[in-house]
C-alpha cells in the first residue's frame, strides 16, 4: 500500500491539507479545503503500520462504506473516500465546537439535564436506525451538536449496516466497543442488535446523572462480561434527588435482555420528554442492587442464555411504532369515536409493542392570552386530560402502552404535525370533521395533517347517511 | 465498465427474457451467463439459440453440469434432474447441441473470475453453499472477484486479512461495494429457478470501476412456465418449484 506524506499545504485528490486537529491511536484528523467549496472540511486518515492491529483498517474500510450512505442533520456530510491503494481517507463535514466529552467534568449533572442530552441523543439514533445502521460505539466523545440543536453521532468505524457485509463480524475475537458503555449482547460478540444502541445511551445517562460508571471501565473480556449478572447501583442511591422517572428510563435501558428495554430509540426519546407520564415500575423505587444469591444463579447460567437474540431483520424501527391519536372531543359523536378505537386496536393489535400517544388541542385565542381556568375556576388541562382517559378507556389498553397530551395551540393541525416530527411519530389517526358545512367553512385539520404530515396518515370519516 | 451477470437459466425462456429485458435497462456493458443453460425447463431449444446468438455479439457463456449432462457427460444427479435431462437430449437441434459442447469452464473479464461452481475445480461441480466451501474456493484462485452460480440462491462471501471468510445475504438493489482489499465470492441466484423463496428471476450487475456488486430481480409469468413444464410431461415438482421460488 503506497503512502503519501501529508503535511501542511499539500494537495490530495483536490483536498488542500491544513492543520492537523488531532492524532489519535486509529487515525488523525486534519482541516482541509477543497477550492470552489467554503465549508470547512474535515479529512480523517487511518492510522496503518505493518504490524498493527487490523482492526484498524476494517473499521475504517467500514466507516468508508456506512459514511456515504447515511443522510440527514445527526450524521456529518460525507465529501469523499480515498482509495486504499493509494491513500486512504474519508472526507467530512467539519462540526464547530465539540464533542460531549469535556462534560464529564460537569457530572453529575441534574436529571432534566441528562434527559434532555438523552432525548436528543435518542433522535439522532433513531434518525441512524431509520436508515438501517447500529452505531455501537454511543460515548461523549463520539457526540456532537450542530448550532440549531440536532445531536450528531460521529465515528462510524464500529458500526453494522443491516444491508451490507459486517466485515467486523468474524475478524477478531475480542469485542469492539468501549467499555464502560458496551452492552451485554455486543461483549458476546453481537453486532446486529440496534437496542445495543438504547444500552449504551442507558449507560451515559447514569453516568451524567450520577458521576458513576454503571459498569466501570473494564479493559478486559473478563471485566466486560460482569455486566450479564451483576446489575448497578440503582443511581437512586448514589444520589437520592434522581426522581423515579429517570430512573426507571435509565434502569430500562439498562436492562441485560435487549427486549425488556425501550424497542426504539424514539420510544425511549417520548420518554424522555413526557416524565410525568413514564410508567413507573418496581425499577423506579429500587435502592439495592439485586441479591447475592440472584446474581450467583445468574453467574451460573450459560453467557448466551442471559441475553435475548437479536431481531431477525435488524434495526426494522415498523414493529414499534409511536401512533399518535389526535383526538377532538368538541367534534365527537359515539359513532366517531368507536370507529376511531376499532382503528387504533387494528393497528395496535399487529404491533404489540407500539405506543400510543393520545393528544388533545387546546385551541388557544390568536389574540388574547387564554385562561387557564375556565369560568367556574377548573383547570383546563386537567379536564381535557380526564376526558381523554374516558374516551380512550373502552380500549382497555395496558398502562404504559398509552400516554395522554393536552397541547396549547393556534394552529391545531400545525401543532399535530410538530408534535409528530419531533417524537418520530410513524402513524397519525384522526377523526375527519362530521359535519361536511363546518369542515368547508373552516378548513379541515385533517386535510392539511395528510397533507404535510412526515408519515403515515389514517383519516377517520363516518360514511353520512344519503338524503 | 458494468458487467450482467446471469446464472442458470435452465431452459426457462420467460424468465430468460425479462432478465435480459431487465439488463437492458440497465446498460449493461457486457453479458457474461454462468453455465446451465439447460435442464429442468421446458425451452431448451429457444433458450439455447437464444444465448447463441448473445454470445456470437461478445456474451460469455459457461459450462454448467446440466449442460455437459446432456451432451452425455457423466455426472451424479438426483432423479427429477435425470429425468429432465432425458426429456431434453432429443429436444436439441444439432446446431445448440454443438454451441452447448464449445462452451468453456471458466473466463475472466479484468480480475474477475467467471465459473460456474467452486472455481478450485471446475469440473467437480461443487456447491459453494456455505463460508467453508467458499473459503475453499476462494483460497485456489487469485482472483480478488469470482463470480459463480450452480447454488440458486445469492450469497455473497469474503476472505478477510486473516483468512476467515464472511458470509453476507445481499438485499436486492442495495449496493454491496467490494472493497479491493480483500477476495470476494459472490453466488448469482438462478434466473431459471431460483429457490431463495422468491420466485422472481435473479441476477448481477457488478461496476469494476467503482466495485459496486448490486443483486436484482426481475418478475417473470412463472406460472405460465409451470403450466408448461406441466405440459410438457415434466415433473411436476419442477413446476411447483418455479411458483414457490423453493
Amino acid at each position: 500500500m503506497a503512502k503519501s506524506r501529508l503535511d501542511t499545504g499539500s494537495v490530495l485528490d483536490g483536498f488542500t491539507i491544513g492543520t492537523l486537529i488531532h492524532r489519535g491511536g486509529m487515525a488523525s484528523l486534519w482541516e482541509v479545503t477543497k477550492q470552489g467549496d467554503p465549508a470547512s472540511l474535515l479529512m480523517k486518515i487511518p492510522v496503518l503500520q505493518e504490524g498493527e492491529d487490523p482492526a484498524a483498517i476494517v473499521s475504517f474500510e467500514m466507516e468508508q462504506m456506512i459514511m456515504p450512505r447515511l443522510k440527514g442533520p445527526h450524521v456529518p456530510r460525507h465529501i469523499a473516500n480515498g482509495d486504499f491503494a493509494v491513500q486512504p481517507f474519508i472526507v467530512m463535514e467539519r462540526l464547530a465546537g465539540d464533542t460531549l466529552l469535556p462534560q464529564i467534568d460537569n457530572v453529575p449533572m441534574p436529571a432534566e439535564q441528562v434527559a434532555a442530552i438523552g432525548a436528543g441523543l435518542a433522535d439522532a439514533v433513531e434518525a441512524l436506525h431509520r436508515q438501517g445502521v447500529i452505531h455501537l460505539d454511543i460515548k461523549p466523545s463520539n457526540i456532537m451538536f450542530r448550532p440549531t440543536g440536532e445531536t450528531v453521532l460521529i465515528d462510524y468505524g464500529l458500526a453494522h449496516h443491516r444491508d451490507l457485509p459486517d466485515l467486523m463480524q468474524e475478524e477478531f475475537r475480542v469485542p469492539y466497543g468501549t467499555g464502560p458503555y458496551m452492552a451485554p449482547e455486543q461483549v458476546l460478540g453481537i453486532r446486529s442488535d440496534p437496542r445495543s444502541d438504547i444500552f449504551a445511551i442507558g449507560c451515559l445517562m447514569y453516568f451524567f446523572a450520577t458521576g458513576v460508571r454503571p459498569f466501570g471501565d473494564p479493559q478486559k473480556l473478563k471485566g466486560l462480561k460482569k455486566r450479564l449478572w451483576r446489575d448497578p447501583v440503582p443511581p437512586r442511591k448514589l444520589k437520592p434527588d434522581i426522581p423515579p422517572w429517570f430512573q426507571e428510563i435509565v434502569l430500562r435501558c439498562l436492562e441485560v435482555k435487549a427486549g425488556r428495554r425501550y424497542p426504539t430509540p424514539a420510544q425511549l426519546a417520548h420518554d424522555l420528554r413526557n416524565p410525568t407520564q413514564v410508567q413507573l415500575t418496581a425499577r423506579a423505587e429500587k435502592l439495592t442492587k439485586d441479591g447475592f444469591f440472584a446474581v450467583l444463579k445468574r453467574k451460573g447460567e450459560p453467557h448466551h442464555s442471559l441475553i435475548d437474540r437479536p431481531p431477525e431483520r435488524e434495526a426494522e424501527a415498523s414493529d414499534a411504532p409511536i401512533i399518535a391519536a389526535a383526538i377532538n372531543l368538541d367534534d365527537m359523536t359515539p359513532e366517531l369515536a368507536d370507529k376511531l378505537r376499532r382503528t387504533l386496536l387494528r393497528i395496535l393489535e399487529r404491533a404489540p409493542q407500539a405506543r400510543l400517544a393520545v393528544l388533545n388541542m387546546l385551541k388557544l385565542n390568536r389574540i388574547a392570552m387564554d385562561q387557564s381556568l375556565d369560568e367556574q375556576g377548573n383547570n383546563k388541562h386537567v379536564q381535557r386530560l380526564v376526558g381523554l382517559k374516558d374516551w380512550a378507556r373502552p380500549m382497555k389498553l395496558t398502562q404504559g402502552r398509552v400516554t395522554y397530551h393536552v397541547l396549547e395551540a393556534v394552529d391545531p393541525a400545525d401543532k399535530i404535525l410538530d408534535y409528530a416530527r419531533v417524537n418520530n411519530v410513524d402513524h397519525i389517526v384522526m377523526g375527519a370533521r362530521a359535519n361536511s358545512t363546518l369542515r368547508k367553512i373552516l378548513g379541515s385539520v385533517s386535510g392539511k395533517v395528510a397533507m404535510e404530515a412526515p408519515c403515515t396518515v389514517t383519516v377517520v370519516r363516518i360514511r353520512e347517511a344519503e338524503d | 465498465m458494468l458487467l450482467g451477470i446471469i446464472s442458470d437459466v435452465h431452459a426457462n425462456e420467460l424468465a430468460l427474457e425479462a432478465s435480459l429485458a431487465a439488463l437492458g435497462r440497465l446498460k449493461v456493458d457486457r453479458l457474461a451467463i454462468l453455465g446451465d443453460v439447460v435442464g429442468y425447463g421446458p425451452d431448451p431449444e429457444p433458450v439455447t439459440r437464444r444465448i447463441a446468438a448473445l454470445v456470437s455479439g461478445g456474451a460469455i457463456c459457461l459450462m454448467g453440469n446440466h449442460d455437459a449432462a446432456v451432451l452425455g457427460a457423466r455426472t451424479s444427479m438426483n432423479d427429477t434432474a435425470a429425468a429432465a435431462i432425458a426429456w431434453t437430449k432429443p429436444k436439441l437441434s444439432e446446431a445448440s447441441r454443438q454451441f452447448l459442447s464449445g462452451l468453456p469452464m471458466t473466463a475472466t473479464i479484468e480480475d474477475v473470475l467467471l465459473v460456474h461452481a467452486d472455481a478450485s475445480n471446475p469440473a467437480g461441480w461443487i456447491y459453494v453453499t456455505d463460508t467453508a466451501s467458499a473459503m475453499h474456493s476462494l483460497l485456489a484462485v487469485k482472483a480478488p472477484v469470482t463470480f459463480v452460480g450452480h447454488v440458486h440462491r445469492p450469497q455473497v462471501y469474503c476472505l478477510t486479512a486473516t483468512a476467515k471468510v464472511i458470509g453476507h445475504t445481499p438485499v436486492n438493489d442495495v449496493a454491496v461495494p467490494l472493497s479491493a482489499q480483500r477476495q470476494w465470492l459472490a453466488v448469482a441466484g438462478a434466473v431459471g429457478q431460483p429457490r431463495d423463496g422468491n420466485p422472481a428471476a435473479s441476477f448481477l450487475t457488478y461496476d469494476t470501476a467503482t466495485r459496486d456488486l448490486t443483486f436484482r430481480r426481475a418478475t417473470y409469468d412463472y406460472e405460465a412456465t409451470a403450466q408448461r413444464v406441466r405440459d410438457a410431461g415434466l415433473p411436476e415438482r419442477l413446476a411447483e418449484r418455479l411458483i414457490s421460488g423453493t
